[in-house]
């Protein structure tokens, strides 16, 4: 009898073409756009996540001159700088007894690096000090980091990232090959002694597109030395003390720098920022999710609709069933079977759409498909056909024979 | 057979709509119908037959009087066992001959035995024979609309006899039918009666009529003339009437 039911409900659909299609649009519609959406949604949050994983633990990060945020929109203001003596102040524990670790950095702008003729500009070339690696969460995959004895030789050595060495030798260059070589770096040759483990992008930039040398050396070499550094990034003693660092940073800052106000240093808790951020994702998934779900309910208010219709188009077909004797629940089930199937197929072909549609990138964003919202998008897409196939089934079922069969 | 009569109406009235606008469609009908008569009920337009074939039928409920479908009073039965009823006892066949649409003949008369929760392979040879019984073996898969109102009425027929019901109600049957049709589908109501079906037969036309051995006619709601023909389908149970 089950079997009868869908065949019958077949048969409907079937024989409206145009209409069904048209109904199972709607479904498709707001199934496609739940899953990609949502896809969307946690695409974004999965970018900030591995953001977060690249930051290094508990850490902050210090820039001079601040940035302006809102008005002017961000426009660099150097008339405050981070001096030597300010890193001195800070590692001081009485100052700031929650800083475990400093790590300054000095950029050298625009340096060329050439390798066997080969030449490209890394995106960032910075001199820092041996525990950049650790607390920047840069492990080496190749070769090895400098020492404090290379830092204090002020030796002529560098540690590359991975899409350096790709720039120069090639996509399939092997990485490992490089470790020894000369490079020239603005002009200055060093020796490659490392190559970073690929990190790839934090969703906003390449973290492989790098060269690391000792501060020391690149005072020496390429940027001079002017008794500054350009940015700091601090690690907290543990993971409660961030926020208290935070403060100890701004006031040595603040003590250092008499005629500077709290705004010239812009000291960003970036884990605190960006696990901020991923909240707000979640929220802004949640957002999509339930713009993408008012579509997939408009979608069965169509179907209610298009049952309604076929309901009274039909209903001297209902009169004759009932005539040759089918029961209240006979009819109820044919077009609830009827009003399922539409939402259904729809439900289907939405999940094709959707999953297909997450192939794309989406202002800017690698959509995810997950499982969760593809299950609850044909579910509730099911459900919908269930809900508003009630009403018009019902209608159907309770009609009397005679005023059915007397319906023109 | 017992002697209980398989229809019983007794007084029954119909009306339509309130007060000043009420129609009287029936006005007190008293009829019995024994077990395998074959009864002609003529009428003109408006005179009340196919309101009184509704509520034989169990499509439609009497306004007062009662009505006995094998002693049992059809006002006590709920809507589940009027299905029931007009699943296995009536096979209805139409003027319009309400197949389903798009639908194969096949499907049409399997559609009563579904309904009535019969097994895929029984329903399938029931189906089956039942349209070969009116001559359309050859006819299974096509639509309604592939065949002639003969052919038609032919599947309906096959729908209504197809659960093995011991009433068959026709209203103007041959009503579209050319004569030829009008024929055929007049043989197949006399085989139906051979077979030992009660067979009512509502018609405004002499010659429907005059095959049955029985006539009522109507006028206005009431019955005016209640016939026996003779010399007409010597069944052995005509004669043990009233």
């Amino acid at each position: 009898m089950n079997f009868s039911s869908v065949t019958i409900a077949l048969r409907g659909i079937i024989a409206n073409k145009m209409r069904s299609a048209l109904t199972t649009l709607g479904i498709m519609i707001g199934v496609a756009s739940v899953i990609v959406l949502v896809g969307v949604g946690s695409g974004s949050a999965a970018a900030s996540r591995k953001q977060l994983e690249g930051l290094g633990s508990n850490t902050l990060t210090v820039i001079a001159g601040g940035f302006g945020f809102g008005r002017g929109g961000g426009t660099q203001s150097r008339k405050v700088t981070i001096t030597d003596a300010d890193v001195k102040a800070l590692e001081d524990k009485q100052n700031a007894p929650d800083i475990a670790q400093i790590v300054p950095t000095v950029n050298a702008s625009n340096a060329t690096a050439v390798l066997d003729g080969a030449s490209t500009t890394p995106q960032q070339v910075q001199g820092t000090t041996p525990n950049f690696s650790s607390v920047r969460n840069y492990p080496v995959q190749y070769g090895r980091f400098f020492t404090q004895a290379d830092y204090d030789a002020h030796a002529n050595v560098v540690v590359v990232g991975s899409t350096v060495v790709k720039n120069l030798l090639g996509e399939q260059a092997d990485l490992s090959s490089v470790v020894g070589k000369p490079i020239k770096i603005g002009g200055k040759t060093f020796s490659i002694i490392g190559v970073f483990k690929t990190k790839g992008s934090n969703g906003i930039q390449d973290q492989d597109n790098l060269a690391i040398m000792p501060l020391s050396t690149i005072r020496d070499t390429l940027s001079g030395n002017s008794g500054t550094v350009d940015g700091l990034t601090i690690q907290a003693a543990n993971a409660g003390a961030t926020t208290a660092a935070q403060s100890e940073v701004t006031s040595v800052l603040l003590a250092q720098h008499k005629n500077a106000s709290q705004s010239d240093y812009l000291v960003l808790n970036q884990a605190s920022l960006l696990s901020t951020q991923a909240q707000n994702n979640r929220t802004f998934t949640v957002l999509l999710g339930a713009v993408a779900g008012i579509s997939l309910l408009v979608g069965g208010i169509g179907v209610m609709n298009i049952m309604l219709v076929t309901v009274t188009e039909r209903t001297r077909e209902i009169g004759i069933r009932k005539a040759i004797g089918a029961q209240h629940s006979h009819i109820l089930i044919q077009f609830l079977v009827e009003a399922v199937l539409l939402a259904g197929i729809g439900g289907m072909l939405g999940v094709a759409a959707g999953v297909a549609g997450t192939h794309f990138r989406i202002v800017n964003v690698q959509p995810l498909v997950e499982p969760y919202a593809v299950f609850l998008a044909f579910g509730f897409a099911v459900f919908t056909g269930l809900f508003f196939g009630i009403y018009p089934a019902n209608r159907a079922a309770t009609l009397r024979p005679i005023d059915a069969l007397r319906y023109e | 057979m017992s002697d209980t009569p398989v229809i019983a109406l007794r007084d029954i009235t119909k009306t339509y709509g309130e007060s000043a606008t009420t129609v009287h469609a029936l006005r007190g009908v008293s009829i019995d119908i024994a077990h395998g008569e074959y009864l002609a009920i003529m009428g003109a337009s408006g005179s009340g037959k196919s309101t009184l074939m509704h509520i034989i039928g169990c499509l439609d409920q009497p306004t007062d009087g009662q009505y006995f479908l094998d002693g049992v009073p059809v006002a006590t039965l709920d809507s589940f066992a009027l299905g029931v009823v007009r699943n296995r006892k009536i096979g209805f066949v139409f003027q319009s001959f309400n197949l389903i649409p798009r639908t194969t003949a096949f499907a049409n008369v399997e559609l009563p035995l579904v309904y009535a929760g019969v097994k895929k392979a029984e329903r399938r040879e029931r189906a089956r024979s039942a349209l070969e019984s009116v001559g359309l073996g050859d006819r299974l898969d096509h639509t309604p609309n592939q065949l002639s109102g003969g052919q038609q009425q032919r599947v309906a027929i096959a729908r209504a006899i197809v659960t093995n019901p011991s009433i068959v109600l026709a209203d103007e049957p041959t009503g579209a039918l050319d004569s030829e049709s009008t024929a055929e589908v007049l043989d197949r109501f006399d085989g139906l009666h051979r077979e030992g079906r009660t067979v009512i037969v509502i018609t405004h036309e002499h010659d429907v009529a005059e095959r049955a051995a029985r006539v009522i006619r109507l006028r206005d709601g009431a019955v005016i003339e209640d016939v026996r023909q003779s010399g007409h389908l010597p069944s052995s149970r005509v004669g043990a009437q009233r």
